[in-house]
């Protein structure tokens, strides 16, 4: 793999390997938030035209009638050591344009779906879009200020999800909440995918 | 008083809508079919939103068939970028800078990194890392 020319540059210097995870979850639920809370730069958008290519090959219903529209997403990167760089991708904002989706959460190491606990349905097309793509997903509920608290139990039951599946409370604009938020997503992605024992790693994220 | 709900609406990135002007003369934001010659895929390269990007090289100067965005993606791709932050930094749609990194790497201006496939991400230093880079922060 390190041979492999396309991993070097002319100065010797090999190319890190680029991860991404998914911050997804209903409009306004916090998503460019968290992105902007844990991103080592203030968070760009990136664009997608949507063209007369794309109707008739996605379902972008309701705006067929348009010759091009732009579709926004927002992210964040975080250097890691050995070589990794990881992004953090906010869905687009409206759920039509699920071929978007396609292409953010094709290669993701996981998602995090957020939720607020006042129009919790909102998630729900995020978490059967995971579900049904097989990605690693874990639900966050934002606590948002004056909103009524729940326990956890209740959300979970209302969420009906597969038992497996970890529920949690965040706050998407503290670094500490959003890092526990991503640490049991990662240790989940690897108890999804059998990758290696992350018990010895558990412990210590509920500690973070 | 902006209600909570509104918090992540607020808090967007200060990107300029609307029409972007590329100087006092130049007008309007010139199409982006135009940048890319009608094109509408790259002519190499599938070039994922994360596939990372780096110029082999210095920008170069007075190279045929290379245009202003062309040059841009050089001179930002100093230091290794991914295909989303070159379409942030440049304010162009994807598909756009797809095809200009298409033609970059047909005159070997460019190398880049594929992001890892799905189904080889069974690599637990993969997942240690990030679970590291996390705790860092």
């Amino acid at each position: 793999m390190v041979s492999e020319p396309s991993r070097r540059a002319l100065d010797g210097r090999r190319l890190p390997t680029a991860v991404k995870i998914v911050i997804a979850g209903g409009f306004g639920v916090g998503k460019t938030t968290m992105v902007g809370t844990v991103s080592e730069t203030q968070p760009l958008r990136t664009e997608e035209l949507l063209t007369d290519q794309s109707v008739g090959v996605d379902d972008v219903s309701g705006v067929e009638r348009k010759a091009t529209t732009t579709v926004a997403m927002d992210f964040g990167r975080i250097t890691m050591r050995d070589e990794y760089v990881l992004y953090l991708f906010g869905t687009p904002g409206q759920e039509r344009f699920w071929f978007m989706w396609d292409e953010v959460a094709y290669g993701a190491l996981g998602a995090v779906v957020l939720a607020d606990t006042r129009r919790l349905k909102d998630c729900f097309p995020s978490v059967d879009y995971f579900e049904r793509r097989g990605t690693p997903f874990v639900v966050a509920v934002n606590c948002f200020e004056g909103a009524r608290q729940y326990d956890l139990e209740e959300i979970e039951m209302a969420l009906n999800l597969g038992p497996d599946v970890p529920v949690m409370l965040c706050d998407a604009r503290k670094l500490d909440s959003c890092k526990r938020v991503l640490i049991n997503l990662v240790l989940h992605a690897m108890k999804v995918r059998g990758v290696g024992e992350p018990a010895a790693l558990t412990a210590e994220a509920h500690q973070a | 008083m902006i209600p909570p709900e509104d918090d992540a609406l607020s808090q967007e990135p200060q990107e300029p809508h609307g029409e972007r002007w590329l100087d006092d003369q130049a007008g309007p934001m010139v199409r982006p079919y135009v940048m890319t010659s009608g094109r509408l895929e790259p002519t190499r390269g599938d070039f994922d939103l994360i596939t990372l990007v780096v110029a082999i090289g210095p920008e170069p100067e007075g190279e045929i068939g290379l245009g202003p965005e062309h040059l841009a993606i050089m001179r930002l791709c100093q230091q290794v970028m991914s295909v989303a932050e070159l379409t942030g930094h440049l304010d162009l749609p994807v598909a756009t800078v797809r095809v200009l990194l298409g033609d970059l790497l047909d005159k070997g201006l460019i190398t880049m990194q594929e992001p890892q496939p799905e189904a080889d991400m069974h690599d637990i230093r993969l997942y240690k890392a990030v679970i590291d880079g996390l705790r860092a922060l």
